[in-house]
């Protein structure tokens, strides 16, 4: 007997039955509650007080957020964040497809290769900041002994308020490249055989059975990576804050970044609250835009 | 000079020959894309087994010519890193035995009550950036006395563990058939028995990806450790920065930590190889 013909003997049955389900996420939802959905509420709530730790709360309205608006640490570390973001979702997504278009060929040793090419997305980013850091070092740094060796002059890495964040992307994209790898290759081992081989009948080259049967399909694998990869980078943490603290300066400041400091060297917490919901903000609109990309490109 | 390649060759050869090329520029390309993933790691290992000296040489020593353990030796003797792995072992564990408790029962819950809204909140939760838990979850811990505990840290990770494991454990009920949890429930069985004793024993390999990224995700967790921790209840990460950036700036123990903070890491990863896509895009966007 299927579960419809039991709701039809017995009236309410799978009603009552959905609620028994929902019980089952009640404890998770305490949980959620308490750790996930109380800091969103109570981040609302403090930005709209004036308070540093270890003094008393003024309610003071909007005034937090208008003093962002005139903040120039605060929009400078809006355009780094942007910088870095942009430099940090393309790099990989290019590099990602195009290694995803390597490992999805057969040959010797792939699966162990492909194993070995995926180990950077899971090591623990702030030991992998802690070596790159090394390797930044402009003295005795191993990068500028390699620059050395294909005759390029010694740079400054991280050192220097220009390459700053290039260097730091350069550290994500060595880290996060391999998602992307991952997520379009899903998508290149769902592709169909059949147009490839017409195309080839009619005497299509190489590139544009890439360019105009490959590309347009494993589109949507590529706007989910770059969803992903977009909400990554834009909170990107750990690695900036290992390496350059944001500096030289503030050249490397992002908004986490900027948001750590009021938070937790000043303890700034009405004004950290309402970087955090412009933040949010800020995420959100991001996501939101590359769906709304996502959604327009299933239609073509 | 190289006559081969002025004289006409035959076609047989000539196709021969292209087809040499073309593999070696494969094999070149496979070469150029893996080889940074692999430097930087034997990069980590040469200088966690060389001496101060051979770390600060230049031009740089590869392969030292005697490799010691004296770094290792060091930052479990005198930098405690043996309590910082135990804190490690203690948060992430707790964490990801708490997620799930709450969390496997959740994915039945919402996998069975076609309850899919809920996984828009774990999207949520996973674009939040991490400091904006922090800030009102510190100032909570320093008004009920717990900053600087294991509990604080505990629960503080359940904002990892948690999202993690109930979407892990949803899409993989998804995928397990219903018809043996009717009959049980025809059998007269409540709604938990047939949970308990017959869809929770057909989870165990879900589960088992679950238990692997949520512990992992927390293992990895910087800023957490970072902002709660005191001296004595530090995670890995973050005494492997505050202890051996701080107090000292040798690299061969810097990297001897780093390297103890990632092995467990990459173990757990080669197990669950191919699930590990799922863990990093959850928040409902599939593909």
């Amino acid at each position: 007997m299927t579960s419809a013909a039991i709701a039809a003997a017995r009236p309410g049955f799978l009603a009552r039955r959905r609620r028994s389900y929902r019980l089952f996420a009640l404890p998770a939802l305490i949980v959620v509650g308490a750790v996930i959905v109380f800091p969103w509420l109570f981040t609302v709530w403090m930005s709209a007080f004036d308070w540093t730790i270890g003094s008393a709360a003024h309610f003071v309205g909007l005034d937090n957020y208008l003093a962002l608006v005139t903040n120039q640490r605060f929009l400078e570390a809006i355009v780094h964040t942007f910088y870095f973001t942009a430099l940090a979702v393309v790099v990989p997504l290019v590099l990602g497809l195009a290694a995803a278009l390597i490992f999805h060929r057969r040959f010797a040793f792939r699966g162990v290769l492909r194993g070995i090419f995926t180990m950077p997305m899971m090591a623990t980013p702030v030991a992998v900041a802690l070596v790159w850091t090394m390797m930044f070092h402009p003295q005795q740094g191993v990068l500028n002994y390699l620059l050395s060796l294909v005759g390029l002059p010694p740079s400054l890495w991280v050192y220097s308020p220009t390459w700053v964040i290039p260097s730091l992307v350069l550290v994500e994209i060595w880290h996060w490249t391999p998602l992307v790898m991952l997520i379009v290759l899903g998508g290149l081992a769902a592709l169909p055989t059949e147009p490839y081989e017409s195309a080839r009948i009619d005497g299509a080259s190489e590139w544009q059975l890439f360019r105009y049967i490959t590309l347009p399909l494993i589109a949507p694998f590529l706007v989910v990576a770059a969803v992903i990869r977009t909400i990554d980078a834009v909170k990107a943490f750990d690695t900036i804050y290992v390496i350059s603290q944001g500096g030289p300066g503030t050249a490397s400041e992002t908004i986490n970044l900027y948001l750590y400091l009021q938070a937790f060297a000043f303890y700034n917490i009405g004004n950290a609250s309402a970087v955090v919901v412009v933040f949010f903000a800020i995420i959100l609109a991001l996501a939101l835009l590359l769906l709304y990309v996502r959604q327009r490109a299933k239609w073509t | 000079m190289d006559l081969t390649a002025t004289l006409p060759l035959p076609a047989a050869r000539r196709a021969r020959l292209r087809r040499g090329w073309r593999k070696a520029a494969f094999g070149f390309s496979v070469a150029v894309i893996v080889s940074p993933a692999i430097l930087v790691f034997l990069w980590m290992l040469s200088l966690s087994v060389k001496t101060e000296v051979d770390n600060t040489a230049y031009p740089p020593v590869f392969v030292p010519a005697h490799p010691t353990l004296g770094n290792f030796v060091q930052v479990f003797t005198e930098n405690s890193m043996g309590l910082y792995f135990w804190n490690s072992i203690v948060v992430s564990g707790l964490a990801t035995l708490v997620a799930l408790a709450v969390g496997i029962p959740a994915g039945y819950g919402i996998a069975r009550a076609q309850a899919h809204k809920i996984t828009v909140l774990i999207l949520i939760a996973r674009m939040t950036p991490a400091l904006s838990y922090l800030i009102p979850l510190f100032t909570v811990f320093q008004f009920l006395g717990l900053n600087n505990t294991l509990t604080s840290l505990v629960i503080t990770h359940l904002v990892i563990t948690v999202p993690i494991v109930v979407y892990v454990m949803a899409g993989h009920f998804e995928t397990l058939p219903r018809e043996l949890e009717e009959a049980a429930l025809i059998d007269g069985g409540s709604v938990w028995t047939s949970f308990r004793h017959v869809a929770l024993p057909l989870a165990r390999p879900g589960i088992v990806v679950g238990t692997i990224l949520a512990f992992i995700f927390s293992w990895n967790n910087f800023v957490f450790g970072a902002v709660l921790a005191g001296r004595a209840t530090r995670t890995l990460p973050a005494a492997v920065y505050n202890v051996l950036t701080f107090e000292q700036l040798a690299w061969g123990p810097l990297a001897a930590a780093a390297l103890v903070v990632t092995v467990p890491v990459l173990l757990l990863t080669i197990v669950i190889q191919k699930e590990i896509v799922v863990g990093l895009t959850h928040g409902g966007v599939k593909a």
